[in-house]
């Protein structure tokens, strides 16, 4: 594996295929937790963070475990289970060591589990038959991507609010015209690579 | 409440997707067809019934119910999660098209908010018949809502409607009657955010609409 092909799949990972705009994995905290530049931060760290870890784990787990003794089929079950207790010990560790990003992360981490991003990215590093590697820098490089996106789009949300938007558009549809559009810039950065 | 309200109650009143905006990923991802739709609302409509049934009847014992209470998010998810690789293994042996393009969105449902939504808000507190109904109302109020999204996205974006395989219908006549194109804007991710935008908005101004109705009234008697 060539430097130059890991640096075309975390572009790639980053904008092409952004986890948010174009695979679609995320969508509730998008929308949700994008209200204020602050928290976007914060959950786009805690997810950067969860991600990371969890694929690392998941992935060890499946070709260490579930694959030699040919019960793949159980990876959905052993995935969830591996990514709550994850979160769960994240946000014990977390709240031990630095009381400050506790209070700054801590009420985003319960909700990861429910991310789609987090089991999502776990289930693709398996399809996709990445090795260590290449899992490494596609797993850190799309949560890179989660928190790019949402951090430009609580941005932009805290724009909307000033703005003079019609009465029936206000809140979830305007959010979602806006996603579309930056969803259309994103699919234009393809022919870069 | 009466049977038929517990029913109805999933289609408009509560609608999983326009009303509580729950299960968003599917809905933008998988809406490219209504066969995909209705594909990923059957995987649903099982998964989701047989939860709200299985977790009933696990809390259905008040001392049980105690027991469980402070695991009760792992043991909602392990159960779950088994019901999704059912459907994962049926589909793949059965349904390999559909398998393949709704991809990495069938393990997914684990994780999909309506079924550990409705776990927590109604199935735990209230008895099995009960939340067999309540699961039958909210996932085929959740499936209508998908086929709605891949009715505009599938007809503005291919110019055909597939219902199920073979079977589907092409408008390309009516399409070059009126003198136009389809737009494949609408199979890509900027026609789902847009549809699902635009959908939401109209269901906010007929809403709006009606309450201001109900004021007038409300002032005028």
């Amino acid at each position: 594996m060539s430097i130059g092909a890991l640096i075309s799949l975390a572009f790639t990972a980053l904008i092409i295929e952004n986890v948010i705009l174009t695979q679609f994995l995320g969508i509730c905290p998008f929308l949700g937790v994008s209200k204020k530049r602050s928290s976007a931060l914060g959950m786009g760290m805690a997810v950067v963070a969860v991600i990371v870890i969890s694929s690392i784990i998941t992935y060890v787990l499946y070709h260490g475990v579930l694959a030699p003794l040919e019960i793949e089929y159980m990876r959905t079950i052993v995935f969830i289970l591996v990514i709550a207790a994850l979160v769960q010990m994240v946000e014990l560790v977390v709240k031990k060591i630095s009381p400050a990003l506790y209070k700054a992360l801590g009420i985003y981490l319960p909700l990861i589990t429910t991310n789609c991003a987090v089991l999502g990215v776990a289930i693709i590093n398996i399809n996709k038959e990445f090795n260590f590697i290449q899992m490494l820098v596609y797993s850190t490089f799309v949560s890179l991507g989660f928190l790019l996106v949402i951090y430009l789009f609580s941005m932009l949300r805290e724009k909307i609010d000033s703005a003079p938007v019609p009465k029936a558009f206000k809140g979830t549809p305007i959010a979602l015209i806006v996603a579309a559009i930056l969803a259309m810039i994103f699919s234009r950065f393809g022919g870069l690579i | 409440m009466n049977q038929k309200d517990n029913f109805i109650k999933g289609f408009f009143k509560e609608n999983p997707l326009f009303v509580t905006v729950l299960g968003t990923c599917p809905a933008l991802a998988i809406t490219k067809s209504l066969e995909n739709a209705i594909g990923m609302g059957i995987a649903v409509f099982f998964v989701l019934v047989l939860s709200n049934l299985i977790i009933s009847l696990l809390t259905i014992n008040p001392k049980m119910k105690e027991f469980i209470k402070p695991v009760r998010i792992p043991v909602y998810i392990v159960v779950i999660a088994t019901l999704v690789t059912i459907v994962e293994m049926v589909m793949h042996a059965y349904l390999p098209a559909l398998f393949v393009s709704l991809g990495v969105f069938i393990p997914l449902i684990v994780v999909n908010c309506i079924i550990l939504g409705r776990a927590e808000a109604f199935a735990s507190d209230n008895k099995p018949v009960d939340s067999i109904i309540d699961g039958m109302g909210m996932a085929l109020g959740y499936t209508m809502a998908l086929m709605l999204i891949s009715l505009v996205r599938e007809i503005l974006g291919s110019a055909s409607i597939t219902i199920w395989g073979d079977l589907a219908l092409d408008i390309t006549p009516v399409f070059t009657f009126i003198g136009i194109q389809p737009i494949s804007m609408f199979l890509q991710p900027v026609g789902a955010f847009l549809t699902f935008g635009f959908i939401l908005a109209t269901l906010a101004a007929i809403t709006n609409k009606k309450s201001a109705k109900l004021a007038t009234e409300v002032k005028q008697s």
